[in-house]
């Protein structure tokens, strides 16, 4: 789908990426790659309990060894208060970050960081960890979700209260927030209802599964000034929250990003930059820092697991007319899971005039929860996509028309609130509905799935600069790490505006020194925000050049147009000057008024929501419970997709980590709550030959708050496969598995009930 | 005049509980102090971090955002995402 004619010259087309041959000749400088003279190697020494007091930490004999330069603990940085302050985007504790980055007091959970040693090589620095005498007093530890909430549950902090309950509690508890939001009279919509499907559902925690781990060098040289390069989701992030709990000035503190070997929300917080300036402050030399696949799984964020309990309501003719959900999401060691947007994405979907769903944000012994594209909604979406593919069977009616006749369009209210805009959800379901794919027969022990998602994109602060060479090519500056192809579509939609070949803008990376401030990528904001930061320098430029045109022509710059990427006389002149193309007048830019620079920084608002609709196909082995997905479709409303084959790289892969989310992916804890199955090899995520090529169809209806009518498109797909897979399931053995993941002895044991 | 609706949870903490409340403002900004004088703090509630929605578009930076007669504002957590 897509322009019928043809609006755009490089918006929509598939440019070779700028990245790319970097990338396949291995040149490209990924978080570890990075060496500077005089560099040492820092290592973390991690807990091995899952809850523990701790009562002393004796350092001496690890910094006694020859070729130890430091050795810090918690000692070695502010103690900060646990406030709730405003951040980049969004309240932060920062306290929280640091308690988290090296364990102050307690440890919370087995991988949480106790103390960090830097040395000569690697080997002295293992050797120093084994030297550093840690005692410890075992404390019970909670994993499970629903027993952290009990009220005998071992405490994980002793000045945590519930929040969002009155009166305020007076003992804590592991439940950090309680959180509610309420449309219409549920009590009310449910009376009236002729078909009530209620249900409870389980989702385990899953991790990023990123291939690069996390990695950084830092470097404090002796008058203070620290450069750090890390491998993020955003450099300014990594700045703000290192200079927060360090205490070092922001101007003091340069971050330059690394390549990013994927991040899906999993590096948008700081663990080992913290130590590695900590350790490089006291050592004098560069720092460098690299987690192993192990370290990842231990001691980076997985996203929450959930309890779910909804209840939905119809008429008999299909019309929804009640929700209600319970969530409550494990955040890890420290409060922060995503039950708000959990209970804000659940019933996006629909017009249903009564709906409630409440939140609970649940502390419990694991690693501390990350972001994990779209943080939240896919596990809401599979509670309530599997209770709505229920009742559809209920009914008789058709999964795709039961949408359709309660799909959320321009003007439905949100449970949370406010109207829909402009969306494309209708379009999405009508185009599953067209699909081959959805009218396909299926053999004996297949089943069909389809399910449906909600994102609301965000837009934030962004900057750019758009630079122009003396030869007529550009270069676009933007502050955003690419993690899905946004260096290309930075240069597309600058090329659109300027008017010249893409081949002629490089579009570049700066660090936190060179490029205004620039909220991380995450969110599904970079080609939205920074985009539109891109096409307001754009603009800047190319009113520079009709005023350099019109100082050539002695005009007014009123009588210049702009036209691909030619200054041209106004309509109605009539005398003789020539056309004046970029090159020409960037090569006359010395004699005009100097190099020509646009730039932009803005705080974007007005990011449209994204809808997808996800139809699978899967075959259930019933000697086995194995299932293989046979066929797999994404049709999503991207608004516009300004290079479509990176716009369907994340349509696609969303759907691979959401199908591994379904069918394979969990932690498993020994009974001392100490993780089994850190590595790739025994947390199963999907390989290439596990899927069938995933097909995609965009559907375009474009956001009005765009110059190109760009929406975000890299959290979405994540949000549907878990119930397209799960309804696909049931559909096609007969048993439903409210629990993930729908693993072989899970769904065998099923089959034999 | 402008419609500000909020969540029950929210307006228990920051307006007596009171939902819907209209408020004669021609900026979001003017709105938010308007909403102050009648409920302190309501101020420092949105400034540590809420998004604000007009008319069904979502804001982060509310203050610069101008209503128009008959605007719906809603006061939502602010949002992230991965």
């Amino acid at each position: 789908m897509g322009n019928e004619e043809r609006q755009f010259k490089w918006v929509g087309t598939r440019q070779v990426r700028p990245d790319g041959v970097e990338k396949v000749t291995g040149q490209a400088n990924y978080g570890a790659d990075f060496t500077l003279p005089g560099m040492i190697t820092g290592r973390v020494l991690r807990s091995p309990h899952a809850h523990a007091r701790i009562r002393s930490i004796d350092t001496s004999a690890a910094s006694a060894l020859k070729g130890v330069r430091a050795v810090v603990t918690a000692d070695d940085f502010p103690n900060l208060p646990s406030e709730v302050v405003a951040g980049g985007e969004s309240p932060v504790n920062y306290r929280y970050i640091s308690c988290n980055a090296i364990a102050r007091d307690k440890v919370l959970y087995e991988g949480h960081a106790v103390a960090a040693v830097a040395a000569s090589d690697p080997a002295v620095a293992e050797a120093a960890l084994k030297l550093i005498q840690v005692e410890y007093e075992l404390l019970p530890h909670v994993i499970d979700v629903r027993e952290a909430m009990r009220e005998d549950a071992p405490l994980l902090h002793e000045d945590l209260f519930t929040e969002g309950v009155d009166p305020k509690p007076a003992r804590p508890s592991n439940i950090a927030k309680r959180t509610e939001f309420l449309l219409g009279d549920p009590a009310a919509g449910f009376a009236e209802c002729e078909v009530i499907i209620e249900r409870s559902y389980t989702t385990q925690p899953v991790h990023q599964g990123y291939i690069e781990p996390h990695a950084c060098v830092a470097s404090v040289a002796a008058d203070g000034m620290t450069t750090v390069w890390s491998s993020s989701q955003g450099q300014f992030m990594v700045r703000e929250f290192c200079a927060k709990l360090l205490k070092i000035a922001d101007s003091d503190l340069r971050v330059i990003p690394a390549e990013i070997g994927g991040g899906f929300g999993g590096k948008t917080t700081v663990y080992l930059e913290p130590l590695a300036i900590a350790l490089s402050r006291k050592s004098g030399k560069p720092v460098k820092m690299v987690m192993s696949r192990e370290e990842v799984f231990k001691a980076s964020g997985p996203t929450s697991g959930g309890v779910l309990h909804v209840k939905i309501g119809a008429r008999r003719d299909g019309t929804l007319l009640a929700g209600e959900c319970e969530l409550a999401y494990q955040a890890g060691a420290f409060p922060g899971s995503p039950a708000i947007p959990g209970c804000m994405t659940a019933f996006a979907c629909y017009d249903i005039p009564n709906a409630k769903t409440v939140g609970f944000d649940v502390v419990s012994n694991r690693p501390k929860c990350a972001a994990y594209r779209a943080p939240g909604a896919p596990m809401a979406a599979f509670a309530v996509e599997s209770a709505l593919d229920e009742l559809a069977l209920k009914l008789g009616m058709d999964p795709i028309e039961l949408r359709l006749k309660n799909a959320a369009k321009e003007g439905t209210r949100a449970l949370y609130g406010p109207k829909m805009p402009i969306i494309g959800f209708v379009e999405t379901l009508e185009a599953a509905r067209a699909h081959p794919h959805y009218n396909t027969p299926l053999k004996a022990n297949q089943g069909r799935g389809i399910a449906s998602g909600f994102w609301f994109n965000i837009g934030g602060q962004s900057s750019a600069a758009l630079h122009i060479n003396e030869d007529g090519t550009a270069e676009v500056v933007t502050g955003n790490p690419d993690i899905g192809g946004s260096r290309a579509s930075m240069a597309i939609m600058a090329a659109e505006v300027l008017g010249i070949d893409y081949a002629k803008v490089k579009p570049l990376i700066g660090d936190t020194a060179s490029v205004g401030y620039s909220f991380l990528t995450g969110g599904s904001r970079v080609t939205f925000a920074t985009g539109k930061a891109v096409v307001e320098a754009a603009n800047d430029v190319v009113q520079q050049l009709r005023a350099r045109a019109a100082k050539i022509w002695k005009c007014e710059v009123e009588e210049v147009i702009w036209k691909d990427g030619v200054a041209h006389p106004a309509q109605g002149q009539t005398d003789t000057r020539t056309q004046l193309s970029l090159a020409e007048i960037a090569a006359s830019a010395a004699r005009t008024g100097g190099p020509i620079s646009g730039k932009a920084s803005l705080n974007a608002g007005g990011a449209g929501p994204g809808f997808g609709t996800h139809l699978c196909d899967v075959e259930v082995d019933p000697e086995t419970g194995r299932v293989e997905v046979l066929r797999y479709t994404v049709i999503q409303d991207v608004g516009r997709a300004i290079h479509p084959s990176y716009v369907e790289g994340q349509m696609q892969g969303g759907a691979a980590q959401g199908i591994g989310w379904a069918l394979n992916e969990e932690y498993v804890y020994d009974e001392q709550g100490r993780l089994q199955n850190p590595g790739f090899l025994d947390y199963r995520m999907p390989v290439a030959s596990d899927l069938p090529m995933i097909d995609t169809v965009m559907v375009e209806v474009p956001n009005p708050a765009h110059p190109f009518g760009v929406r975000g498109v890299g959290e979405v797909p994540i949000v549907p496969p878990l119930a397209a897979v799960a309804n696909a399931v049931a559909r096609a053995s007969g048993v439903r598995v409210n629990d993930l993941p729908i693993s072989p002895p899970r769904l065998l044991a099923a089959l034999m009930k | 005049m402008a419609t500000v609706l909020l969540q029950p949870e929210f307006a228990r903490r920051h307006t007596g509980g009171e939902r819907i409340i209209e408020v004669e403002a021609t900026t979001c900004q003017a709105l938010i102090e308007l909403l102050d004088e009648r409920h302190p703090g309501f101020a420092d509630a949105i400034a540590k971090g809420v998004v604000v929605a007009i008319d069904g578009q979502l804001y982060p930076d509310p203050l610069l955002q101008a209503l128009k007669a008959g605007s719906e504002v809603c006061f939502l957590p602010a949002l992230e995402g991965g």
